[in-house]
This record gives C-alpha cells, sequence and structure tokens, in this order.
C-alpha cells in the first residue's frame, strides 16, 4: 500500500481516530482489572465502560441503562434476531419477516430460527431499494413475532421510513428491530423516535476500534441471552468485557456526534460532485432519488463487471467496493440490487463508492478522470460492451 | 481476495484482445457464459489448411480471473492443432495462473470457449465439404 492510496471504502470499515487511540491506550498499556473484580483496579475499568456506554446512548438517543455492549455488528443482530423473536412462542407467532435488502448477519439468523420451528420471510423493497409498506401489511397477516429491517443500506444508503415501519409492525403485534450501523454518526440517530423496540450499532463505521458494538434494547423484552456465563451487561451478554475496545466506541461516539452535521454537509458536497461526474459517463446510480446517508454512492456501468472494476481501480491507487465486503468473496451479483429489481447482468457491474471526513474534492476529481480511462480500457475488452 | 502475479499480468497486459472475420471459413468463434452468470467469453481462431491455429483473439466479460484465462489460452493456442486445443483442460489453466477455487470456474469457462471455437470451425469446415 503506498501513501498515494485513496479510501473509498468507508461503509466497510473506518481508520481508528488518533484522539480515539488516546483514550484506549491506557486500557492497553497499564494494568487493567477485570471489571467485574471488586478492587480499585476492577473498579476503574468498570467506571470506564459505565463512561462509554453513557456517550454511546447519548450518541443514539438512547439511555445508558438501554445500552447493551457485544463484541461486534453482527453478534448485535444475531443477538436481536434470535433472543427478540424467541420470545413469542413459534406456536403463537411463526414468522420472522426481514427486509430482502438485510446484511447477511440478520438474514441468516432469521433463516437459521426456521429449524426451532419459526418461519422467516423476506419483506418486498421498491425500485429504489425502500421497504413496500403494502407488502409488509399483507404479510403482517399471519402472527409475527419480529420484524427487522435496517435503517441505511451498507450497499445503497438508502434511508427507511423505520417510523412507519415500526409503527405498522407494532399495531399486527410484532417486535421490531433495526439494524443501524451505517446511520450512525452519518444521520441524526434517535432511538426512543424510531420506536423499535432494539437498535443495532458498531464502533468501527464510525473512526472507532473493531471488536465493539451495542444492542439498544427496550428493558421492557424478556429477551435470552445468546451467551451465559458470568452475567456480565446485566445478563444480556456474559463475558470478560473489551474494556479497550469499549472505551474506544464511547469515544468515537462523541466525536461522532460532535462531527456529524459537518461530515454530513462534506460528504454530500462530494458525492454530488462525484455523481454529476458519473452522470456525464452514462453511468446507472441506484437509489438516488430517494433519501440516502450522505457518503454513499451505488453505481453500476453496462457491459463491465463490479469486481473488475474494483480490481482496475486498485490497481490505480482507489479502494472502492462491489456490493458488500462480506460477500466479495462470492460472484454472486448484490442481493440488495435484485430486490430492487434491477437486472442481474447490470447488478454484477455494480461498484461502491462511501465517502469519509478526509476524503477531498481533488481525490473525487482525479478518481473520476480514472474511472473514465478504466471504463473505456474494460469496454475494449468486453465481449459484451457495445 | 488476492489476485496471483500471472492473473494480475495478464490483466493489466491481456494478449490477443480483439475479434476475427466470423465470415472467414477458417475462423471458428465460441461464444460461452451469460452476462447474468456474471461471465461472457468470445473467443475466435483462425486455422490454417493443416488444422494448426495460426491466430486467436479474446474478448472477455467478466472479473480479472476471467480476463486472464481467455488471455492465457489465446497464447496456448497458437501452433497447436485443433485436436491439441481440444484436449487443453481447464486444471491445466487454472494451475498455471494459480486460481483459488471461487474463481476455478473461469478456467472451466475458457476451456468451455476453446471447445465452442473447435466446434464451430469443425462444423464449417464439414459444411464446406457436404457443400463441394
Amino acid at each position: 500500500m503506498t501513501m498515494s492510496n485513496i479510501y473509498f471504502d468507508h461503509n466497510a470499515t473506518t481508520a481508528l481516530d488518533n484522539g480515539v487511540l488516546q483514550a484506549m491506550l491506557p486500557w492497553m498499556q497499564q494494568q487493567t482489572g477485570n471489571p467485574t473484580s471488586r478492587h480499585i483496579y476492577g473498579r476503574s475499568a468498570r467506571d470506564a465502560i459505565e463512561h462509554a456506554r453513557a456517550q454511546v446512548a447519548e450518541a443514539c438517543g438512547a439511555y445508558s441503562s438501554q445500552v447493551v455492549f457485544t463484541s461486534c455488528g453482527t453478534e448485535a443482530n444475531n443477538f436481536a434476531v434470535k433472543g427478540i423473536s424467541a420470545i413469542k412462542p413459534a406456536s403463537t407467532a411463526k414468522q420472522i419477516l426481514t427486509s430482502a435488502i438485510e446484511h447477511p448477519c440478520v438474514s441468516r439468523p432469521a433463516a437459521a430460527m426456521q429449524q426451532l420451528g419459526y418461519i422467516s420471510r423476506k419483506v418486498e423493497v421498491d425500485a429504489n431499494g425502500q421497504v413496500d409498506l403494502a407488502n409488509l401489511k399483507t404479510q403482517l397477516k399471519s402472527p409475527t413475532s419480529l420484524v427487522s429491517v435496517m435503517l441505511a443500506n451498507n450497499e445503497t444508503g438508502v434511508i427507511q421510513d423505520i417510523d412507519s415501519i415500526a409503527e405498522t409492525a407494532r399495531i399486527a403485534g410484532a417486535f421490531v428491530h433495526t439494524d443501524a450501523v451505517q446511520a450512525l454518526g452519518k444521520i441524526a440517530l434517535k432511538f426512543a423516535d424510531l420506536n423499535v423496540h432494539a437498535m443495532t450499532i458498531s464502533s468501527h463505521k464510525i473512526h472507532g476500534p473493531q471488536g465493539a458494538a451495542a444492542l439498544i434494547l427496550d428493558k421492557k423484552l424478556d429477551i435470552q441471552p445468546l451467551l451465559l456465563g458470568g452475567g456480565q451487561e446485566k445478563g444480556l451478554r456474559s463475558g470478560t468485557e473489551n474494556v479497550a475496545a469499549i472505551v474506544g466506541f464511547g469515544a468515537a461516539c462523541e466525536l461522532a456526534m460532535q462531527n456529524r452535521a459537518q461530515f454530513a454537509a462534506h460528504t454530500m458536497a462530494l458525492r454530488e460532485q462525484l455523481e454529476l461526474g458519473l452522470e456525464a459517463l452514462n453511468v446507472n446510480i441506484f437509489g438516488q432519488t430517494v433519501a440516502r446517508i450522505p457518503n454513499t454512492s451505488f453505481f453500476a456501468i453496462d457491459g463491465i463487471e463490479g469486481e473488475t472494476l474494483v480490481m482496475a481501480l486498485d490497481r490505480k491507487g482507489y479502494a472502492v467496493a462491489s456490493g458488500s465486503a462480506c460477500s466479495s468473496d462470492s460472484s454472486e451479483p448484490s442481493h440488495v440490487l435484485l430486490a430492487m429489481g434491477i437486472p442481474a447482468d447490470l447488478a454484477r457491474g455494480a461498484v461502491r463508492v462511501s465517502l469519509g471526513a478526509h476524503n477531498t474534492a481533488t481525490q473525487v476529481k482525479n478518481f473520476l478522470a480514472t474511472l473514465s480511462n478504466e471504463i473505456l480500457r474494460l469496454k475494449q475488452m468486453s465481449a459484451i460492451a457495445a | 481476495m488476492a489476485y496471483s502475479d500471472k492473473v494480475l499480468d495478464h490483466y493489466e497486459n491481456p494478449r490477443n484482445v480483439g475479434t476475427l472475420d466470423k465470415n472467414d471459413p477458417n475462423v471458428g468463434t465460441g461464444m460461452v457464459g451469460a452476462p447474468a452468470c456474471g461471465d461472457v467469453m468470445k473467443l475466435m481462431i483462425k486455422v490454417n489448411d493443416n488444422g494448426i491455429i495460426e491466430d486467436a483473439k479474446f474478448k472477455t466479460y467478466g472479473c480479472g480471473s476471467a480476463i486472464a484465462s481467455s488471455s492465457l489460452v489465446t497464447e496456448w493456442l497458437k501452433g497447436r492443432t485443433i485436436d491439441e486445443a481440444y484436449a487443453i483442460k481447464n486444471s491445466e489453466i487454472a494451475e498455471e495462473l494459480a486460481l483459488p477455487p471461487v474463481k476455478i470456474h473461469c478456467s472451466v469457462l475458457a476451456e468451455d470457449a476453446i471447445k465452442a471455437a473447435v466446434a464451430d470451425i469443425k462444423a464449417k469446415q464439414l459444411a464446406a465439404k457436404e457443400a463441394a
């Protein structure tokens, strides 16, 4: 990796902020106690976690008591989907509904619940990638234990009307969970306003360390934990806390809240510049006409394979993604685009640029020039391009 | 996923990109794959009267491994007889390019493209004989 490489993949992960690292260092360099221990070392680790809990709660409009720390977003989503749907026995509320565009760490645990007698079904989305409320209402006629819909999609960046989705689901007697991992730090986030029972957020998307995330949970739910043991996190998530990572998550949340308005204005201006350039190159941009998180642009070029373009851009020093990072080892087209009714051959061309606070207008300008050259080069080689 | 140096070399400097005259009785065309499946390869070979492949060109829509697989076979095909070409196995291509398991299908597609091109030239030759 050379210094001239440009990082345009912030929805995958972000660099650790130096201030966050400074907050974490004491918990990595000095003797840290087990937060469960009663001595001074243990108590001071416990205090650090509780301080982080307050910072996390503040950043997403929740109470500290609602924050359950986990090791990653995937764990929080598994905990929510498995734990909440199991509150209602399969004999009375068989159905688990997830949107067709969920991350696999929601859709797979939902599918796994079928072994316990539940039925996992997908809620359709429209051509812009927004949940079809009429379809949700129809499906909710079957007794449903849980509806899980992500707040902002990791690929398209499209934002869901979670408030309406939650209202519809609650009327039908279902619990509601939202994966807000891509929303935190990018749009205003208030747990209470979303009207959901549970919400997932993660540290490493907001310049915090990997290894910390949280499920924000309505404590009225009698939810069974994934991990049983010493009873940490009020019995909801046993296991010795990752003190340094949790402290870093808290610091990153405070930073994200301070910087959110500036981040939104900066990345939205860069994205407008990017998409103006993309339009000139005859590129298909997905979800462009609806509300999106400000930093994300998902697009495809007819006749060019997304993975090939990602590789081509990587060779020229630009880090972008094709589909979601978790599935880039497989050559299946994006399930998000297929759910939106995008033809499979165009979906295969999809490339995601997700901007960050440190990206600049010059980087976007140079990227567009490089992209234009690579499109020409790949089209000459392509067996299907016009 | 990491690409091998050989894949990157073929990807950066693809050999024999292009097309041959498909109406030439000595040119066979193999078009395999589908855009919806992720890869499409178009392989064209020109065969002389002794059954030796004189020229080969490709165009590929697909990932870097698919491009590299087709580029590599165009190099291999030149100078071989069509029967020798027909005997090329995907495992040889995958081995030469050090393709990972998820990319083996690219080498399979390249083998299919060779077989389709050879079948096309044989059909053309047969049709020419019958016409004569």
